[in-house]
């Protein structure tokens, strides 16, 4: 069973006067089948968290370690980590311009996977997947996130996630600017992913809305660089009423 | 030199409509000429000639390199299918020159220094089924060079040219399509990276004639083309395609000019160029004049540039001057793009190595414009190539 253990970890960002911590002694242990909901204010190192893990090199690791079923996930490159079955789904997508989704999805599979889906059942994996998201067959045919409205990159990003089959899935505001509409279709998606019970899920959000379709196993309040406290999905009812006014000041978090 | 114009930026541009105005003509420093002595040597800050680094050029702007020049320094052989003829002919030739005069020093010199000529000519009435394949392959040295293809009434050909080897050469290439002929010329530099090669290639578009250029520049160390039209009767057609890849230190320079003097005549340009690597610049002039006698012409041009490093450097200039209302279309876009660090990233978070995310990328952006060239072996070459450079330059 696959896991992915963080330890103490420390990330810093170079900032114009000089470097700043941003996380500062992350615990955390996702296995696989669970589903852990990262919440916290703006400004709380949430998305930090992800991109570190996913190996951004706008941030340096200062301490601590990250291992997936025992391997240095921080030794590894950017792609070399998605090879080994940590995905991110992206807040913000980026535009890949003069390259399709058709493309883009079969040279990335055929990465993480080790070799060229086979084209026929590929073409119908795709589709299928497609048609669960609710995305019309011409978007293979665009070019990666260009012209795309947020709903639009968002489901291309759980396309991606249904397609690759990460051990770990880390969901980094998945439900942000996503309507009621949209944030259902996106949800169900990452169940059906969840369900096959392969998948350890770090879904990170400011709102607690997601969490009314994607139920959590733990959740953790994460406040200053680091978890605040855990709990059970109770927690984040509490978060619902009360808002995130009380980590704030016990955590002091930075402006 | 380092300045990359940043992501989706769009470089300078003019679209002139009517009054008081200098023609794209007027801004050179010399009208255009058979003759070398009608133009002065550049000294750097004419507007032909501030993008382009003069010391690279090896004299031939100065007159020196014509001292040296031995006639010997490129080998040229045609292939031609059955039909075409094909001969080496003297200066005095009154063929030569037809399709328009030199428009800089380093064309006229080539006009003024060249001793043999090459005059490939396809009957009218002829349809090739195979391209007319032409090797330039330069052996070190100075060479002028000149030829000429002409092709007549209602023929269709395609002539594929190949410059390889080392060469400091001047060149000018004439095309003259007779009436609804169809011609399409590829142009191929793929030189070894010391080699310097300036040349004008000017295509004279007969009436209801189709005349397509592909320039694809790879090598060389400083590359500086002219590709112009000019028509000599309505209904005429213009496609330039461009694709270059300028690496480490290269100078590639492409100025184009589609002179619209006569009605109903169409052009459409499209070039796209990625650079990689320290001092890797190219520069793209696209000029395009429509005179007042040129009612219900279209055109359009399209300059891309895809930076995937720092250190390089586009200048891209598009110039778009219009004399008359009556046309169909004028148009004309530039954008130099950035493959910056976030899309690397989010194409290897997907697993995908670095080298490859570049040529998803790189294959991507050249993708439409290959396609576009209809030649099915030459559209493969040209991806291998691209390959062979990302992999050259990754690796």
């Amino acid at each position: 069973m696959a896991t992915l253990e963080i330890h103490d970890l420390h990330v810093s960002v170079e900032a114009d006067n000089g470097s700043r911590e941003i996380l500062r002694g992350v615990d955390l242990t996702v296995k696989q089948g669970e589903t852990h909901a990262i919440m916290g204010p703006n400004g709380s190192g949430k998305s930090t968290l992800a991109y570190s893990l996913a190996g951004h090199p706008k941030y340096t690791i200062t301490g601590g370690t990250v291992t997936l079923d025992g391997e240095d996930v921080l030794e590894m490159s950017v792609d070399e980590r998605a090879r080994a079955g940590v995905f991110l789904a992206m807040q913000y997508p980026v535009e890949v311009p003069g390259v399709s989704v058709s493309n883009f999805l079969r040279t990335s599979a055929t990465a993480i996977r080790g070799e060229a889906p086979k084209l026929r059942t590929w073409v119908k994996e795709v589709k299928e997947s497609m048609e669960r998201l609710h995305m019309d067959p011409s978007f293979a045919e665009r070019n990666v996130n260009e012209g795309f409205s947020g709903g639009e990159k968002k489901r291309h990003e759980i396309l991606q996630l249904e397609l690759l089959k990460p051990k770990i899935a880390i969901l980094d505001e998945t439900d942000s600017g996503l309507d009621v509409d949209a944030l259902r279709i996106v949800s169900e998606g990452v169940n059906r992913v969840r369900e096959t019970g392969e998948v350890g899920t770090l879904l990170i959000t400011h709102y607690t809305r997601i969490l009314r379709y994607i139920k959590p196993d733990f959740v953790h309040v994460f406040a200053n660089g680091r978890i605040a406290e855990s709990g059970g999905a109770e927690l984040a009812d509490k978060l619902e009423e009360e808002g995130y006014e009380a980590y704030v000041t016990k955590g002091g978090v930075t402006a | 030199m380092a300045d990359n114009t940043p992501a989706g930026s769009t470089t300078d541009g003019a679209i002139q409509v009517g009054g008081p105005r200098q023609p794209i003509d007027a801004r050179v420093s010399a009208p255009a000429s058979y003759d070398v002595a009608d133009f002065p040597v550049p000294h750097g800050r004419e507007e032909e000639w501030r993008f382009t680094p003069l010391e690279r050029l090896r004299g031939l702007h100065d007159g020196s390199a014509a001292e040296k020049a031995d006639g010997a320094g490129v080998k040229v052989e045609v292939t031609a299918p059955e039909g075409v003829t094909v001969e080496t002919v003297g200066r005095d030739d009154s063929r030569l020159g037809k399709a328009g005069k030199p428009v800089d020093r380093v064309a006229a010199q080539a006009f003024s220094s060249f001793e043999k000529a090459t005059v490939v000519s396809i009957p009218k009435d002829t349809r090739l089924t195979e391209p007319v394949r032409v090797a330039v392959h330069g052996e070190g040295g100075v060479s002028f060079a000149h030829a000429l293809v002409e092709i007549g009434a209602f023929s269709e050909a395609v002539v594929v040219i190949d410059h390889t080897g080392d060469a400091t050469l001047a060149a000018n290439i004439e095309y003259v399509l007779g009436d609804g002929a169809k011609l399409t010329v590829v142009s191929v530099q793929d030189w070894a990276d010391t080699a310097v090669h300036a040349a004008q290639q000017t295509a004279l578009v007969g009436r209801d004639a189709s005349f397509k250029s592909v320039i694809v520049t790879f090598g060389g160390d400083l590359v500086r083309l002219h590709p112009r039209v000019v028509y000599g009767g309505p209904g005429g057609e213009a496609e330039l395609f461009g694709l270059y890849f300028t690496d480490n230190g290269q100078h590639q320079e492409h100025r184009l000019f589609v002179d619209h003097d006569t009605p109903h005549c169409r052009s459409n340009v499209v070039f796209k160029g990625a650079l990689q690597g320290k001092d890797a610049h190219a520069v793209w002039i696209g000029d395009v004049l429509i005179r007042a006698a040129a009612e219900g012409t279209d055109t359009y041009e399209l300059n891309r540039n895809l930076v995937l490093t720092d250190g390089a450097r586009v200048d891209s200039v598009p110039n778009l001057e219009i004399e008359t209302g009556e046309i169909v279309g004028a148009g004309h876009a530039s954008a130099t793009g950035r493959f910056d660090d976030e899309q690397l990233f989010y194409l290897m978070a997907r697993g995908i190595p670095a080298d490859e995310a570049r040529r998803l990328v790189v294959r991507g952006f050249f993708a439409e414009l290959v396609q576009q060239i209809g030649i099915p072996d030459v559209e493969e070459r040209l991806i291998d190539k691209i390959e062979a450079e990302l992999k050259a330059s990754v690796a």
